[in-house]
């Protein structure tokens, strides 16, 4: 199958947080970024079913500045066989315009299944996978915690609140990613050195107006620090009476 | 002024509670623009539309019902549409949905298919002018954004239980509407499986029992179980360490990459408090910790913690609730 995958190149998401001069982003001095967390479950997936058929093209695309480079470079590293780089100053938190950009790049691309994560650890808002289908016009699961591909058709389960539904469509089709479906691999040397030679092609992405800008970011507040009770079952008359008198929960 | 269109969202044939809560979210937003209509799509199987009273309670001046024999199951591309239509003929200011697995889904779609800004998981807004300012948790919680969405329409969804369902008294005028055909391939149901009975979902729990690796071993769940069973209606959690070993399914799973709560009382069992579980509950209300190790991380953000074998202390505090709980 040909495979694409679109992945973003986020903070790590062990960082440390502080807010950047301008009240309305994160200061990024310091911070390590790596592929976003659900996208490189996607990377994984598209690997994995390509290895299964014995054959294919898994091709990673990433939309922002050119240190998105690095993380195309390491999913190549991990068997992605080429990459594409959308130019941009930045990815605008704005996911219908990035979906446009994705959507102009996948057209005519004669994928068969392109993948993307579940959401992004930055925007945490799970726009663009879905947005992109629409707007190449194929069939879109989203959330997929199972998939597979079986005779020209996609498979996949997805979580509801207190169920779970088995879905299928034809492909070409788009799938967002979510937990359980695969954990990304670690590129071994030899992919590292083979991902070098790989293909990365750079053009400039096409935004169009941006509708939604970030006015603002703050750290959320600190928790008050915790209190131990006590060890083992001596501590329990005590919790069960602050959950009684302080917390109002029994 | 300016009206708003709210996805009243429902499964089995029921409105579910966020579909409650969008209304509430919508009457808000129609109010701040200048007090506009907050016009509710009740969109479902035959016979859905006896629901309607319900949305008019709770503020929809006007409930769209749409009765479809294909909306037993969550036809994702014709509800799409639907909504996408409703707003091109309704003019709206803007569409509201719930962050929940269908409005997760369909945001997305109908902000597409508009070519309409859209913002999701918000917790509250405001309106000025032009533009509306969202709250967003971004970062999977660890940082809170402030987003501005200009144009109109646009899409907004809201997150679980950021909104409470209030009553407010509308005429909730029924209208009736056809469902739209969706164009081209669509995604098909070919079976639902319903989850454990009797527990309410994560997202809308108050009390949730969550258990780590701690417990050693699958079996061992059964001790939440019976702690969950000991407070009342409680739900049961778990750690990514145990929905990857298949202790639990991965629906279970709090974290930055599984559900995100914000229950009134988390009691986490044998969980050591990494950065990524804590992403998805450290906004409980109160949060309790018991863990053998007293250097645990999940001790920092614990109102209440307990150093111990969580196998001697789950069986006697679920004792100790049951007793305290007697007379419930
Ligand atoms: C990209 C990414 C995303 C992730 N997303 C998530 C997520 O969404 N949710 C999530 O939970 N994790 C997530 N993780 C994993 C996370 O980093 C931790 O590995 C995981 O939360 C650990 O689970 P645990 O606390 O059950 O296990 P452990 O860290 O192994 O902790 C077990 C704890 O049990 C205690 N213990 C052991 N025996 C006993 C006993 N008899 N009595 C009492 N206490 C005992 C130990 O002291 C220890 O503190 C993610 C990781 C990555 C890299
Ligand atoms: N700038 C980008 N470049 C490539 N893929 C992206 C970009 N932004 C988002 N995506 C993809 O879309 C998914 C959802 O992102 P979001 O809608 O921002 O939560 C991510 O997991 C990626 O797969």
């Amino acid at each position: 199958m040909k495979i694409a995958v679109c992945i973003k190149r986020t903070p790590d998401s062990e960082s440390r947080f502080k807010i950047a001069a301008s009240g309305a982003a994160i200061d990024e001095t310091g911070l390590k970024f790596d592929i976003d967390d659900f996208a490189g479950y996607a990377v994984e997936a598209a690997l994995q079913l390509n290895e299964k058929a014995g054959g294919g093209e898994t091709v990673v695309i990433a939309l922002g500045p050119d240190n998105v480079q690095e993380s195309l470079r390491k999913a190549m590293s991990m068997g992605a066989d080429r990459a594409v780089h959308l130019k941009a100053d930045a990815s605008p938190p704005d996911g219908i315009a990035v979906a446009k950009a994705l959507a102009a790049e996948l057209k005519g691309g004669g994928y068969d299944l392109v993948l993307f994560g579940k959401h992004a650890f930055d925007t945490s808002a799970g726009v663009v996978g879905t947005a992109t289908a629409e707007l190449l016009g194929v069939p879109c699961v989203t959330a997929a915690s199972q998939l597979s591909v079986v005779g020209g058709k996609v498979i996949a389960r997805r979580e509801l609140e207190g169920a779970a539904e088995m879905v299928e469509c034809p492909l070409p089709a788009v799938v967002t990613i979510d937990e359980g479906v695969a954990r990304p691999r670690y590129p071994s040397l030899k992919g590292i050195m083979a991902a070098k030679k790989k293909p990365l092609e750079s053009k400039s992405a096409q935004l169009g107006p941006i509708r939604v800008t970030a006015s603002k970011a703050e750290l959320p507040p600190d928790r008050p620090a915790g209190r131990i009770l006590g060890e083992g079952i001596a501590a329990i008359p005590e919790l069960v009476r602050l959950l009684q008198t302080e917390a109002k929960v029994i | 002024m300016a009206n708003v269109l709210v996805f009243a969202e429902t499964r089995n044939g029921e409105v579910r509670k966020i579909g409650l809560e969008v209304v509430t979210a919508g009457r808000k937003l129609a109010d701040a623009s200048g007090g506009g209509e907050v016009h509710a799509l009740l969109a479902g199987p035959v016979g859905i539309g006896s629901h309607a009273a319900v949305l008019g309670a709770h503020g929809a001046d006007v409930v769209i019902v749409v009765e479809s024999a294909d909306y037993t199951q969550f036809a994702r591309e014709s509800l799409a549409a639907t909504v996408a239509d409703r707003v091109r003929a309704g003019g709206y200011r803007a569409v509201l949905l719930g962050f929940s697995a269908q409005g997760r889904d369909l945001g997305p779609r109908v902000a597409a298919r508009l070519d309409a800004p859209i913002t999701t998981d918000v917790t509250d807004f405001s309106v000025s002018g032009d533009s509306i300012s969202v709250k967003h948790p971004g970062y999977a919680n660890k940082v809170n954004m402030t987003l501005v969405i200009t144009g109109s329409p646009v899409v907004i969804s809201v997150r679980p239980a950021a909104f409470t369902a209030t009553e407010s008294p509308k005429a909730g005028r029924v209208e009736t509407a056809q469902a739209a055909a969706p164009t081209g391939a669509t995604v098909k149901v070919t079976e639902v499986k319903e989850g454990a009975k009797g527990r309410p979902d994560l997202g809308e729990a108050s009390i949730i029992i969550s258990g780590g690796r701690g417990l050693k071993a699958a079996e061992n769940f059964k001790l939440i179980e019976d702690l969950a069973d000991a407070f009342g209606n409680a739900a049961v959690g778990a750690t990514r360490a145990v929905t990857d070993d298949g202790w639990r399914p991965h629906s279970d799973q709090i974290g930055q990459t599984g559900r995100q709560v914000s229950p009134q009382l988390y009691v986490a069992v044998g969980i050591s408090g990494a950065i990524q579980h804590l992403a998805g509950m450290r906004s409980s209300r109160t949060i309790v910790a018991i863990n053998k190790d007293k250097e645990a991380p999940i001790f920092k953000v614990a109102d209440y913690g307990i150093v111990g074998d969580v196998l001697e202390v789950i069986p006697a505090l679920t004792a100790a609730v049951t007793e305290a709980r007697k007379g419930h």
